[in-house]
């Protein structure tokens, strides 16, 4: 089994995923009996140092937003190991996971759902140091103005509500509440996905910063490959929930080797009109995770599909670029 | 090749609202000639979308309101046109796809259904030659087993393949003008270039014109051919992709250029900002519109908004301040301008 390289193999990561599964039952029939599993996330591998970025990056339905979920343990995974500073906590009951979901948190697509509208901002900023009963009134009250001030967001938003902001600012108020009890790592689920392009920015600049100022590692989940590879260390590439490669931003951008990297790669709009685009246009949909197809599930979609792609799986393999695919594999 | 098939002059579309009297779109001008694509690119609330369904006349009702300007299809003018009229040419002469292809598309209803509706609505013929040519349509719009697809349900379909019923509706009556508001935003970039690479091969075919409406300059930049800026209901920039790619010379348009992360952008180096956010419709600035968030702002700018003017052959920009931009740009000065600032 291999896995994604670390960078300094002397420093321990804070992240370890172990072969990871979530396979959700499907219910079918009227006796609504489980006959299948959506393998939406299927036997993952990746480390996560401190302080650094992993993006995650893939289609909608590759399980991407499944995986950045069974990390934070919003979801109880099927199989596996998630290793959090050298915990287990992939099993974890509420009551033990209590101390970890401090160190851990979630930055959500869409701030409007994942801030309670019926709150005001100081509330919602409140509301974690509550949870885990840190503090008294007066230091939670100084810890809010300090957060709004640390994402840019002027003090008298304490009592103003949620609908009062534009969608850049309350992404600003969910970023303030994941870091409002110093975690470690945070989970990005496409922070910056419904955003306008010029806030889009404003906002990775931001999350560049707090990483720099309080050394936060980064899962960063997202579908736009040119803004991965900008905040990101490293890039893991998800197709029907396995990593099919993996490595740093500028090589995996550079020398894709999966034939999907490289038709991901070829198929983003260039914003320079002297681009000339070669362009490997994909045929067809993303296969059901309900129903794979055999052997490597890019064969369906693969320009070069081979006669063992399709009868057998082929595994991630290689040191500095790891790659799932039957192109590199070395015959024995 | 240079026949005008769609001139907007100074279009003004206003929505009444609780608090009063909106402009969404004000005074907007810019033309399309035949076989071309024009981009509109913009955020969301510039007005790009309102534009779109003004051309169709299709605002809400009666909220949404043409006050000004007119709409010139191939010199006939739509905008004062009975709506009886109106339908004869949506579908028929203007098609029409949206972001989103599960909304325009009716659940209860088969695809053969819907797709032949729009056929009989515009054709004298017979059911039966309007199913074929539903047929033919799925075919050249890349479907498999188009004879099959008929008989099924939107639901059935992926949202790429839904997008593709989307289009082979639209342009079932072989229309001269394609107005595309957003037709990959809700795809996958696989998905999207698939989209995009129909749409240009069916344009070729046709021979018709399109209006591509999008945020994402990359698209723009790959498929059009000329582009309007449009900035809180007001055109910032137009030209040819060239010239407003390599040489923006409205600061919004600049900013946005800068802002975007490319490929080759260092990773986590400081992308350029434009600070703060684009002002409420009901309170807009009286000078330029663009005034809270420019670098280049002086007192002159707060006083009237910028009327748009041609600073080189169809390069219109509408900027007080363009040539000063101009000599900050050649001097090499680029982005040193937009600083980041907390947003207030």
């Amino acid at each position: 089994m291999s896995v994604v390289p670390l960078q300094a193999k002397s420093i321990d990561p804070i992240l370890s995923v172990r072969d990871l599964k979530m396979h959700f039952p499907v219910k079918e029939g009227i006796f609504m009996r489980t006959g299948k599993f959506n393998k939406a996330v299927d036997g993952i591998n990746f480390d996560i140092m401190p302080g650094e970025t992993l993006g995650l990056v893939g289609e909608s339905g590759c399980g991407k937003s499944t995986l950045g979920r069974c990390i934070a343990r919003l979801y109880q995974p099927t199989a596996g190991e998630i290793s959090f500073e050298g915990t287990d906590i992939a099993t974890l009951g509420r009551k033990d996971m209590m101390p970890f979901r401090r160190d851990i948190q979630m930055i959500f697509q869409d701030p409007m759902e994942s801030l309670n509208s019926r709150h005001t901002v100081g509330q919602i900023l409140e509301e974690p140091f509550q949870v885990h009963n840190i503090g008294d009134k007066a230091y939670r009250k100084k810890r809010v103005v300090e957060l709004l001030d640390l994402v840019g967001l002027p003090a008298r938003s304490v009592t103003r509500y949620p609908f009062e902001f534009s969608g850049g600012q309350r992404q600003r108020i969910g970023i303030a509440r994941s870091i409002a009890l110093n975690p470690k790592l945070i989970i990005c689920d496409e922070p910056v996905s419904a955003l306008d392009v010029s806030i889009q920015s404003q906002i990775l600049n931001l999350l560049i910063d707090l990483q720099k100022e309080f050394k936060l590692s980064y899962l960063f989940i997202a579908h736009d490959l040119a803004v991965v590879k900008h905040i990101s260390d490293r890039i893991a590439i998800m197709y029907l929930g396995k990593i099919v490669e993996s490595g740093e931003g500028e090589s995996i951008y550079r020398t894709a080797r999966h034939p999907y990297t490289q038709s991901l790669i070829s198929a983003i709009p260039v914003p320079d009109p002297h681009h000339v685009a070669h362009r490997q246009i994909l045929v067809g949909d993303v296969p059901s995770p309900i129903n794979p197809p055999s052997g490597c599930t890019f064969h369906t979609r693969c320009p070069k599909v081979m006669d063992v792609c399709k009868e057998k799986v082929p595994v991630l393999n290689g040191d500095e670029q790891p790659v799932s695919c039957h192109l590199y594999e070395q015959p024995n | 090749m240079s026949d005008v098939i769609l001139s907007v002059n100074n279009l003004i579309t206003e929505f009444s609202t609780d608090e009063g009297r909106v402009r969404a779109v004000d005074d907007v001008s810019f033309s399309i000639k035949e076989g071309e694509t024009l981009g509109i690119v913009g955020e969301s609330g510039c007005g790009k979308s309102v534009t779109a369904l003004s051309i169709m006349r299709l605002l809400p009702q009666p909220i949404g309101q043409i006050m000004g300007g007119e709409i010139l299809l191939e010199g006939q003018n739509l905008v004062d046109l009975p709506l009886e009229q109106m339908r004869k040419i949506r579908g028929a002469r203007i098609g029409m796809v949206f972001q989103e292809p599960m909304t325009a598309l009716n659940p209860v209803h088969t695809i053969g259904r819907q797709l032949t509706e729009v056929i009989l609505l515009h054709k004298k013929i017979s059911k039966d030659k309007a199913l074929r040519e539903g047929i033919e349509m799925l075919d050249k719009v890349g479907i498999p087993a188009p004879d099959i697809r008929m008989t099924e349900y939107p639901h059935q379909l992926s949202g790429g393949m839904r997008q593709r019923v989307v289009i082979a509706m639209a342009l079932a009556c072989q229309p001269k003008l394609l107005i595309a508001d957003e037709p990959t935003t809700a795809l996958d970039v696989t998905i999207q270039a698939q989209i995009l690479e129909l749409i240009k091969d069916l344009q070729k075919q046709m021979g018709m014109s399109v209006v591509l409406i999008t945020h994402d300059l990359g698209v723009i930049a790959e498929t059009s051919s000329s582009v309007v800026v449009m900035y809180a209901g007001k055109v910032a920039e137009r030209g040819s992709v060239y010239d407003v790619f390599d040489r923006p010379s409205h600061p919004y348009t600049k900013g946005l250029l800068e802002s975007i992360p490319r490929l080759d952008t260092p990773p986590k180096s400081k992308l350029t900002i434009i600070p703060g956010m684009v002002p409420g419709l009901l309170d807009m600035p009286k000078g330029c519109r663009f005034e809270n968030r420019c670098p280049y702002r002086k007192d002159s700018c707060l006083v009237a908004p910028p009327a748009i003017e041609a600073i080189a052959k169809e390069h219109d920009v509408a900027c007080y301040e363009w040539q000063e931009l101009k000599r900050n740009t050649v001097a090499g000065g680029d982005s040193a301008n937009f600083k980041l600032s907390a947003v207030a």
